[in-house]
């Protein structure tokens, strides 16, 4: 716990923070060293470590619109580590660490709350996938167990074990599985980051990117040009169209995903759960209100739009589930747009420009990673382009000699 | 629901359809490249804009195309394949598979 919210909780008055806030907009020098484009959780995750751990100061944060607006702020904010290769449960496992002690780090509550999380398996192919992801979990530290019908009934009491005729069969139970306020990890960053003197310029969006010999040299913005020494591009589902601009293309398609939620009602549900057959996960929020989110859309678009097509499939499948949830009420729906690869992986690291980095490939798993892929992205930009070993499996051209990170059915269903 | 106009079967729900990927031509598997594979397979301009897309209808296993707007999430046109593939497109199982075995 955060030892500033134990001195506010014996104050008699209301603790006003003295500089919740982040600086005033300047503006934007004629240079930086760094140039980080988009200002969502990714961007300012690696701006902050780039400053903690390398003293890179001179970096400029760009976001075309407000500060995590874009996929940081619609993400539905489950945090896990059980998947499925060695190398994205070795990833993975490091960002849910830094997590744990991530309030404590920016002495800011990003309610961070460890409540599990349940996979269930409804036929026998996924019990055995699940045993194998419990084992490689355990293997790199983290705790994950296969459990039965029973020890599932007692951590999840109103769930219906015959949901759409498909009865439970076994579950993934993963004990690191956890949730937090996505809007405050992007807050605590920036806060951290800004104070050690990089600049969040919000407002600014990146128009062009300037290659002269295989360089970026500069950054055309709505507000000025700026030049930069390496610029790193952190625009999650607009990273196709960023890397356009700097001339090259990426193995990613976007797509929207949604997500929605309901009405508070009274505590019942602590782990988050999710169906890998019912393409369906089910949380409920610290405030009461269930959250819903399932599989992307069926195709490509950059418009964030709700369509009653999916609400219709997915709560069918929630209320299977859960069905006491049939007679509750939705209270927000949204879309975020996406960056899909084929594997279900990231890209993380060079590009064929060579101060030009990337941070993208996101797609509907990427708020979890925030913590090691900023650190991990600050490393290879302070190193000037040394891959650190913990991201060389996730470079774009694995996809060049078929060296894919297969995490798709440790995807799908949950993000 | 959104409709599509299917060049067979007229307006349906989009939800009898699958998207098959943008049009584009697919390279000698037998002489081109890795990278030259990969670049067909897995990369791709995933434009903001006017996009030529291939287009399943499931229900009666009709490939079509469609020019779509994947910001506005409008439907252009659709055509039948014929109006852009003049002639069959072979593919020749055999040479790839010598390939492979060589
Ligand atoms: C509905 C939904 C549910 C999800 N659920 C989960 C989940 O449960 N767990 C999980 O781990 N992940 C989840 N994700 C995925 C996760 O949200 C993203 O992978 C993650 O937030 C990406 O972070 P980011 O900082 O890279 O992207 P963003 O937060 O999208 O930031 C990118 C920023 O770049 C800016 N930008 C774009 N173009 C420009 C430009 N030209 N110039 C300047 N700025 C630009 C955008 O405005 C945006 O703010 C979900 C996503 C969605 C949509």
């Amino acid at each position: 716990m955060p030892f500033s919210l134990l001195k506010y909780g014996l104050k008699s008055d209301y603790p006003f923070e003295q500089d919740a806030d982040l600086p005033a907009p300047t503006e934007l020098k004629p240079s930086y060293d760094v140039v980080i484009i988009g200002g969502g959780g990714h961007g300012v995750a690696t701006a902050y470590y780039l400053a903690k751990y390398h003293g890179i100061t001179n970096v400029a944060v760009l976001e075309k619109g407000y500060l995590g607006g874009g996929n940081t702020a619609r993400n539905t904010a489950v945090i896990r580590s059980n998947y499925l290769t060695s190398e994205g449960v070795k990833f993975y496992s490091e960002s849910v660490k830094m997590f744990e002690g991530l309030s404590n780090e920016f002495d800011f509550n990003i309610m961070y709350s460890q409540r599990g999380q349940l996979t269930l398996a409804h036929t026998d192919a996924t019990v055995r996938a699940f045993r194998q992801r419990a084992e490689v979990n355990k293997h790199f530290g983290g705790r994950t167990e296969l459990i039965g019908p029973q020890e599932i009934k007692e951590l999840v009491p109103t769930l219906n074990m015959n949901p759409a005729h498909m009865p439970v069969l076994a579950g993934l139970w993963h004990m690191d599985g956890a949730t937090a306020r996505h809007d405050a990890v992007a807050w605590g960053y920036a806060k951290g980051a800004t104070q050690r003197g990089v600049e969040l310029h919000q407002l600014t969006e990146v128009t062009d990117v300037i290659v002269e010999n295989g360089k970026v040299t500069e950054v055309k913005t709505n507000r000025g040009t700026v030049n930069c020494g390496c610029a790193i591009q952190a625009v999650a589902g607009h990273s196709s169209l960023m890397a356009a601009k700097a001339g090259f293309r990426m193995p990613i398609t976007t797509y929207p995903l949604q997500a929605m939620v309901t009405q508070p009602v009274k505590p019942f549900l602590d782990p988050l759960v999710s169906s890998s057959a019912l393409h369906c996960y089910v949380q409920q929020t610290g405030r009461g209100e269930i959250v819903f989110g399932g599989g992307s859309d069926p195709y490509p678009l950059y418009n964030t739009r709700s369509t009653l097509e999916l609400k219709e499939s997915l709560l069918a499948h929630a209320i299977e589930m859960f069905p006491f949830m049939a007679n509750l009420r939705l209270m927000r729906q949204w879309a975020g747009i996406t960056d899909m690869t084929s594997d279900y992986s990231p890209i993380m690291g060079l590009s064929p420009v060579e101060n030009y980095y990337l941070d993208a490939g996101w797609g509907t798993w990427g708020f979890k990673s925030t913590p090691i892929c900023g650190k991990t992205m600050a490393e290879l930009v302070a190193s000037g382009g040394k891959v650190p070993d913990l991201i060389a499996p996730f470079a774009m051209d694995r996809f060049d000699v078929f060296r894919q990170v297969n995490e798709m059915g440790a995807t799908a269903a949950s993000h | 629901m959104k409709i599509m106009p299917c060049p067979l079967n007229g307006p349906r729900n989009i939800s009898e359809f699958v998207h098959g990927g943008e049009v584009r031509d697919m390279p000698n598997p037998t002489t081109c490249s890795d990278k030259e594979w990969a670049e067909y397979v897995f990369y791709s301009d995933n434009q903001a804009g006017v996009v030529t897309e291939w287009w399943l209808h499931a229900a009666s296993g009709y490939w079509f195309i469609a020019e779509r707007h994947t910001v506005t999430d409008e439907i252009i046109r659709t055509y039948d394949p014929s109006e852009i593939f003049k002639a069959r497109v072979e593919f020749s199982a055999e040479s790839t598979a010598q390939e492979v075995s060589a």
